[in-house]
């Protein structure tokens, strides 16, 4: 009898052994990535990088770590503001260390698992080698990751983290790398008015206005505005003409003539949030961006041929049409992304 | 009796709660027992100079003098060939070297292959458009990019590795920001979305002699890297006309140049 319970013992102890530690039960129950039932299957890797909690939240607390930077005082998230569809509101360009200013508006960190390539050129296609850019650029965070990786050994906290979520203390790029990717492709933002119309989510339904305004967005702007991210990431000279620095867009990447001036077509999820607009933020506000379209289109060498179907370049749009395809865009924005405390830095 | 049998069924349980544990990393070991050190040697040299950085003085084809400050450039992608016309191809996770002349240590690219003969080596000098794209956990070492700004090796917006950096001085570079007469080549593309300046360069060995990979010992392939073939040959290059190529179409000359820079100089067996 005894015996039989030392043996009983010994068999639990086996399982112990090698279960983990029994995790603490949970506040919140941690939801992993969702491909939201109107959206297409994801572009990330999630088999070499496969979404874990501590990954996730050793990711977001990288993303809002201001010693990514040389000077230990620019996060991802100072110029990736989550109130601000994770941009940086209010700036055409950013500014980052020394208050440096760089050449391109910050762009909407969200439904990256999507992204095909990323920045307004989409010099960089695997999102986990996105962040080693802004982190190097002397006008953005000016630090090498190596440098990174002395501070993150020597904090009280970060060895623990990495240990939690990899399994050991060690830190490398690759565990850097991948644990911001883990934060960025949770950034999902399918929550709007119009997913949950496309859904049939609550028997939500367009007003009258919004659906005239998506039924003329399907005909003049889904082109490029693909649905359901509403961008077909293709590089495009949508005819606003070089700003004052000559950025030549998608060109410095393929260094091909025919890419001068052309840039990554963006999502119109979230306008609301993430003014202002184009590659340098020259448009304050989307009427600024519809009178473009409608009427200041430049006939640019490279402009694209979706914008070339009229006797003069642009869209032509009357101001009924202007104003409905405003209240369909308004149906994107999604207030639940931008409130939702998952991806706050204070969570 | 009952006493050994209970025994025995602890030992058994403790083995396998042991067992249990166990990562499943025990891959059979690599054949290695039957590979032999082989070195390759990159000995930067200018014309008739040996390669010092900052202090030595060298003229190009175009006249020019110049110092150089920064030489490094990768070599991946090792093979050899036997006199049968066998080839042994290094495995490629163990196949990349980044040679730095500031860092003497760097200038071997260690390997190991099977015993014999090789009369004819070949490499890249650059890194493969497919590790380009590797996921982050197959590129560590000299291809983590992370590398750095100054010596980095790596172009984050493009994400494409450098294979050949030479930087240094010369009166007839025009003078920086900085105030310094300073010339910059950093030479990459693979070819996606730019251009390719990815360069397989295959050296005979019979001439200045084959390299005998043999147990015990290390036999060394000495290669001399003459920098004054970058400054000429496909193209004659003028600092004064080009002081900075990077990411630029006259790259592609550039890489013309540097695919002739190796040659065979002796092997020590």
């Amino acid at each position: 009898m005894n015996k039989r319970y030392w043996l009983v013992l010994l068999l639990f102890g086996a399982v112990l052994a090698c279960s983990k530690k029994a995790a603490e039960l949970p506040d919140k129950i941690f939801e992993t990535f969702k491909r939201p039932s109107n959206f297409p299957e994801p572009a990330y890797h999630f088999n070499t990088n496969a979404i874990t909690e501590a990954k996730f939240e050793l990711g977001r607390k990288l993303f809002y770590e201001p010693r990514l930077s040389r000077n230990n005082t620019i996060s991802c998230g100072s110029c990736h503001i989550q109130t601000a569809g994770f941009t940086h509101h209010g700036h055409d360009v950013s500014h980052g260390v020394d208050d440096r200013l760089g050449s391109r508006n910050s762009p909407a960190i969200m439904n990256l698992a999507w992204g095909k390539s990323f920045f307004w050129d989409g010099g960089v296609t695997d999102l986990d080698l996105q962040p080693i850019v802004p982190i190097n650029n002397p006008v953005e965070m000016d630090e090498s990751i190596d440098n990174i990786i002395t501070k993150l050994k020597e904090h009280p906290q970060y060895p623990g983290l990495f240990k939690r979520a990899f399994g050991s203390e060690e830190i490398d790029t690759d565990r850097i790398m991948k644990a911001l990717s883990q934060f960025m492709v949770m950034l999902v933002s399918a929550n709007s008015k119009y997913d949950k119309v496309m859904r049939k989510e609550n028997n939500e339904q367009f007003s009258e206005a919004e659906a005239r305004g998506y039924a003329l967005f399907k005909t003049s702007c889904a082109g490029c505005h693909k649905e359901p991210l509403f961008t077909d990431e293709s590089y495009r000279d949508n005819g606003i003409g070089a700003g004052p620095n000559d950025d030549p867009g998608r060109h410095g990447v393929t260094r091909q003539e025919e890419d001068r001036y052309k840039f990554k077509v963006p999502s119109l999820r979230n306008t609301a949030y993430t003014a202002p607009y184009m590659h340098d933020g020259r448009f304050l506000n989307l009427d600024a961006v519809l009178e473009h379209y409608a009427e200041l289109v430049k006939n640019t060498p490279n402009l694209d041929p979706l914008l070339k179907q009229g006797a003069t370049p642009g869209i032509p749009l009357t101001t009924a049409q202007r104003s409905n395809l405003l209240a369909f865009l308004k149906t994107l924005n999604d207030e639940q992304f931008v409130r939702d405390p998952r991806f706050a830095e204070t969570y | 009796m009952k006493r050994i049998t209970t025994f025995s069924t602890f030992a058994l349980l403790t083995m396998l709660s042991f067992a249990s544990c166990k990562k499943d990393n025990d891959t059979i070991p690599p054949a290695s027992d039957e590979l032999v050190p082989l070195s390759i040697e990159f000995d930067n040299i200018v014309g008739g100079q040996n390669l010092q950085l900052n202090t030595g003085s060298y003229k190009n084809a175009a006249g020019e003098f110049f110092s150089v400050n920064i030489l490094q450039y990768f070599i991946s992608n090792i093979s050899l060939k036997k006199a049968d016309g066998t080839v042994y191809t290094i495995p490629q996770d163990s196949s990349y070297f980044l040679i730095r002349e500031s860092d003497p240590a760097t200038r071997f690219a260690k390997v190991k292959v099977p015993e014999g003969e090789y009369t004819s080596l070949t490499f890249v000098l650059g890194v493969d458009s497919l590790r380009h794209t590797m996921d982050l956990s197959q590129r560590k070492g000299v291809l983590d990019p992370a590398g750095g700004m100054e010596d980095g090796m790596y172009w984050g917006w493009t994400m494409g590795y450098i294979f050949f950096k030479l930087e240094g001085t010369s009166p007839s570079a025009p003078v920086d920001p900085a105030g310094i007469r300073k010339f910059r080549y950093h030479i990459g593309g693979y070819g996606s979305p730019s251009f390719n300046n990815i360069k397989t360069i295959t050296i005979d060995l019979n001439a200045g002699g084959i390299a005998k990979a043999r147990k015990g010992r290390e036999a060394n392939i000495h290669l001399m890297v003459d920098i004054s073939k970058f400054f000429t040959g496909t193209e004659t290059i003028s600092i004064e006309q080009w002081p900075m190529v990077m990411l630029h179409e006259y790259s592609i000359k550039m890489a013309d140049n540097y695919a002739s820079m190796f040659r065979h100089d002796h092997t020590e067996n």
